[in-house]
C-alpha cells in the first residue's frame, strides 16, 4: 500500500512520537490537576483532582517500565485519598465548610515556600549529568523480582559483577523495624481511640455521685442525649 | 500482530500499532458491555426463577433474550436528570471514573495463555488497585447528588471498603506465593495440566482461602448481600437514586464488568485459569511446554475456558443475590475484618508452612514449588527476560527494550 495515499496525517502520525506524546499527556494532566487542587474551594473536587494528579503519575511510572511502583502509587496514594476524602465529607460536609477559602496570607507564605522547592527541584533535575530522553530509560520488564531481591539483600541487578556469591546486607530488617514501628504505632491510636471514649463520665453519674440523696429525675437533656436519648 | 500486519500487509507500522491498539481496546470494551447485556439477562431469568417466576418472555422471541437491548434502547430514551443542588462536574464525572476503573482493571486480564491487552509484571497488583478505583465514583455520585440517601449510600461503601480490602489483599497474596510471580500469565501457566494442579487443590489452605477470596470479591463490586451502598429496600436506590438514562446503565456496566472481573480473577488465581480439568491439548499433543508457539484454536479453547469459568462465577453471584438477606453494614465489617481477615491470615501462615514442609505436594514432585521458580528466574539472564518484551512490545509501539546489563 502506498504511503502518500494517506496524506498529510499520515506524516503526522509516523512522525509523532508516541512514547513523548504520552510522556507529556501525563505530565500535563499531573501538573494541571495539581494546580487545580490548591486552587478549588470545594474538599471533594481537591479529591478528585488529587486523585487525577496521583494517576496521571502512575501514569508516568508505567510509561517508564516501573510497573510496580505505578501499581504501588494507585494502590497506596490513590486509595488513601480515598479514605482522605470520605474524612473530607464527614468533618466538612456541613454548610459553612463546604467553600474553603484561603486567607491571603497562607497563600503568600504558601507561595513562597513552593517556589523554594521548586526552585530547589529545578536545580537538582539539572545537575543530573547522564539526562536520558523519555523512552531511554525503560527498564527492562520484570520490576517486582529486583526489588523484593534487593530487600533481603540479594542484588540481581548487579549478577553479572558479583556473580551471586554471597547476598549482602538487604533492608530486610530497616523494613521490618518500621513495619512494628508502624504497627505499635496503630495499636496505639486504636487504644486511645478506645480508652478516651469510655473516660467520658456520663453526666448521669456525674449528678448521681455528686448528690445521691436527691432522686435522679429529673434528668437534664444532656445527659438524656448521651444516655441514649428519651425512652 | 502488528509485526504481521506490517509484514504481509504492508501497512505502516504505525498504522498497524494503532489498529491493534484500538482492536484490543474495543474488543475489552465489548468484553464490559456486551457481557452487561447478557448478565442483565441471566440475572432477571435467575431472579425470576428463583421466586417462582418466569421472568421476560417476549422480547426477541423465546426466553425473552433481547430483553436487555430493549431495556438499553429505553435507557438511552430516557431523559437525562440532574438534582439543582447537584454538584455538576463530579454528579457527571461520576459514573465515567466507575467505569474507567473497570476497563482499566480489564487492560491487564488475560483470557488465554498471550491474548492480553498488556501482560504486566504486576498484573496481580494491578487489577486489584484499580477495582479499588471503582469505588471512587460510587463515593462522588453519592457525594455530588445532593440527596441524603446517596450520601448514606456512599458513606456505607466507603465503610465498606475499608474492611473487605485487607482480607481480600490477603487472599489475592497466597497464589502469588504459590506461583512465585505477581504476573497473572505466568500464574495461569503453573496451574497447566489436570485439575489437580489448580491452586484450589493445592492444599487444603488455598481450599479455604478460596471462599474467603470469593466471599471478598463479592463484598468488592457490591453485590448482595453485600450491596448496602445500593440497598434499594432502604435508600431508594443508594449512590444512584439521582441517576437517570444512560449515566445510570453506566454504573450498571461497571457493577457487572467488576463481578466478570473479579470471577475471571477467581479464575486465573484458583480455578486454573485457561486450563481445563483435563489437559487434551496435551495430551493430544498440540503443545509442547510452554504456549507459545500453541496454535490459535489452542488460544481459542483457551478463552473459552476462561470465559467459561467466569460466567460461571457470575452465575453463583447471581445465584447468592437472590438467596441471601441483605447484611447491616455493622455485619458486613464483622464479617470482613473479624472472620474474613483472621481465617485469610491463618490460611496464609499454613500454606506458607506448607510451602515450607511438603513443597511437592503429598505426592511427591507434583508441584513445582516458588523458590524454584524464582531461582530458574535468576539463572536465566536477562537476554530470556527479552522474550517476555518481545510480547510487550507487540501492544506498546513505542517500548524500546533496553538491554541494561549487558
Amino acid at each position: 500500500m502506498n504511503h502518500e495515499t494517506f496524506g498529510l496525517s499520515t506524516n503526522l502520525f509516523a512522525f509523532l512520537d508516541w512514547h513523548d506524546f504520552f510522556f507529556l499527556l501525563f505530565a500535563g494532566v499531573a501538573c494541571v490537576a495539581a494546580v487545580m487542587v490548591v486552587l478549588s474551594d470545594n474538599v471533594v473536587r481537591m479529591a478528585l483532582h488529587l486523585v487525577l494528579s496521583l494517576g496521571a503519575t502512575a501514569g508516568l511510572f508505567f510509561l517508564a517500565g516501573a510497573e510496580f511502583v505505578g501499581a504501588m502509587q494507585l494502590m497506596i496514594y490513590v486509595g488513601g485519598t480515598l479514605v482522605l476524602l470520605v474524612f473530607g465529607v464527614m468533618l466538612t460536609a456541613q454548610t459553612q465548610l463546604v467553600a474553603l477559602r484561603t486567607p491571603a496570607g497562607d497563600r503568600v507564605i504558601a507561595g513562597i515556600l513552593a517556589a523554594a522547592l521548586l526552585a530547589v527541584l529545578v536545580q537538582a533535575a539539572f545537575s543530573i549529568e547522564s539526562w536520558q530522553k523519555p523512552g531511554q530509560g525503560v527498564a527492562t520488564a520484570p520490576t517486582a523480582t529486583p526489588l523484593g531481591m534487593a530487600l533481603v539483600g540479594v542484588r540481581v541487578d548487579q549478577v553479572a559483577e558479583e556473580n551471586l556469591v554471597r547476598p549482602k546486607s538487604g533492608y530486610l530488617l530497616p523494613f521490618e523495624i518500621v513495619s512494628v514501628h508502624l504497627l505499635v504505632v496503630l495499636v496505639g491510636a486504636a487504644y486511645l481511640a478506645r480508652a478516651k471514649r469510655r473516660r467520658i463520665p456520663r453526666s448521669v453519674d456525674l449528678v448521681a455521685s455528686a448528690d445521691s440523696t436527691k432522686p435522679r429525675l429529673p434528668v437534664t437533656a444532656s445527659s438524656t442525649l448521651v444516655a441514649g436519648g428519651p425512652k | 500482530m502488528a509485526e504481521f500486519l506490517i509484514e504481509t500487509a504492508g501497512l505502516p507500522a504505525w498504522l498497524s500499532w494503532t489498529a491493534i491498539a484500538v482492536l484490543s481496546a474495543v474488543l475489552i470494551l465489548n468484553v464490559i458491555a456486551g457481557g452487561a447485556l447478557v448478565f442483565i439477562w441471566a440475572e432477571r431469568k435467575i431472579a425470576a426463577r428463583i421466586q417462582d417466576r418466569l421472568g421476560p418472555t417476549r422480547t426477541g422471541g423465546r426466553f425473552g433474550w433481547l430483553q436487555s437491548l430493549a431495556d438499553g434502547i429505553k435507557l438511552l430514551a430516557k431523559e437525562d436528570l440532574m438534582p439543582d443542588g447537584a454538584d455538576a462536574l463530579l454528579f457527571r464525572i461520576a459514573p465515567y471514573v466507575s467505569f474507567c476503573a473497570s476497563f482499566c482493571a480489564f487492560i491487564a486480564l488475560p483470557f488465554a495463555f498471550d491474548v492480553v491487552g498488556q501482560r504486566l509484571n504486576v498484573g496481580v497488583f494491578f487489577v486489584v488497585a484499580v477495582l479499588g478505583l471503582e469505588v471512587f465514583g460510587v463515593i462522588l455520585a453519592g457525594y455530588a447528588s445532593a440527596s441524603k440517601w446517596s450520601l448514606f449510600g456512599a458513606m456505607r461503601e466507603a465503610a465498606q471498603v475499608v474492611s473487605y480490602e485487607v482480607p481480600l489483599g490477603m487472599c489475592v497474596v497466597v497464589p502469588v506465593m504459590l506461583a512465585g510471580s505477581m504476573d497473572l500469565v505466568t500464574i495461569g501457566e503453573k496451574q497447566a495440566g489436570w485439575g489437580s494442579n489448580w491452586f484450589i487443590f493445592h492444599d487444603p489452605f488455598t481450599f479455604i482461602i478460596f471462599w474467603v477470596y470469593y466471599t471478598c470479591a463479592l463484598a468488592s463490586v457490591n453485590r448482595a448481600p453485600f450491596d448496602l451502598a445500593e440497598a434499594e429496600s432502604e435508600l431508594v436506590a443508594g449512590f444512584h437514586t439521582e441517576y437517570s438514562g444512560l449515566r445510570w446503565s453506566f454504573f450498571f456496566m461497571a457493577e457487572y464488568g467488576s463481578m466478570f472481573l473479579v470471577s475471571a480473577l477467581a479464575a486465573i488465581l484458583f480455578l486454573g485459569a485457561w486450563n481445563g480439568p483435563v489437559p487434551v491439548s496435551q495430551l493430544l499433543g498440540l503443545s509442547d511446554g510452554m504456549a507459545a508457539n500453541a496454535p490459535y484454536a489452542l488460544r481459542l479453547l483457551g478463552c473459552m475456558n476462561l470465559l467459561l469459568k467466569a460466567t460461571v462465577g457470575v452465575l453463583v453471584m447471581m445465584w447468592i443475590r437472590w438467596t441471601l438477606p441483605r447484611l447491616r453494614i455493622d455485619q458486613v465489617m464483622t464479617t470482613c475484618l473479624k472472620y474474613c481477615t483472621p481465617i485469610a491470615a491463618a490460611m496464609f501462615a499454613g500454606v506458607m508452612l506448607w510451602q515450607l514442609f511438603l513443597p511437592g505436594g503429598l505426592v511427591a514432585g507434583s508441584f513445582q514449588n516458588a523458590a524454584g521458580v524464582r531461582e530458574g528466574w535468576l539463572e536465566q539472564s536477562n537476554n530470556q527476560e527479552s522474550v517476555n518484551e518481545d510480547a510487550l512490545s507487540d501492544i506498546v509501539p513505542s517500548r524500546r527494550i533496553v538491554e541494561v546489563s549487558r
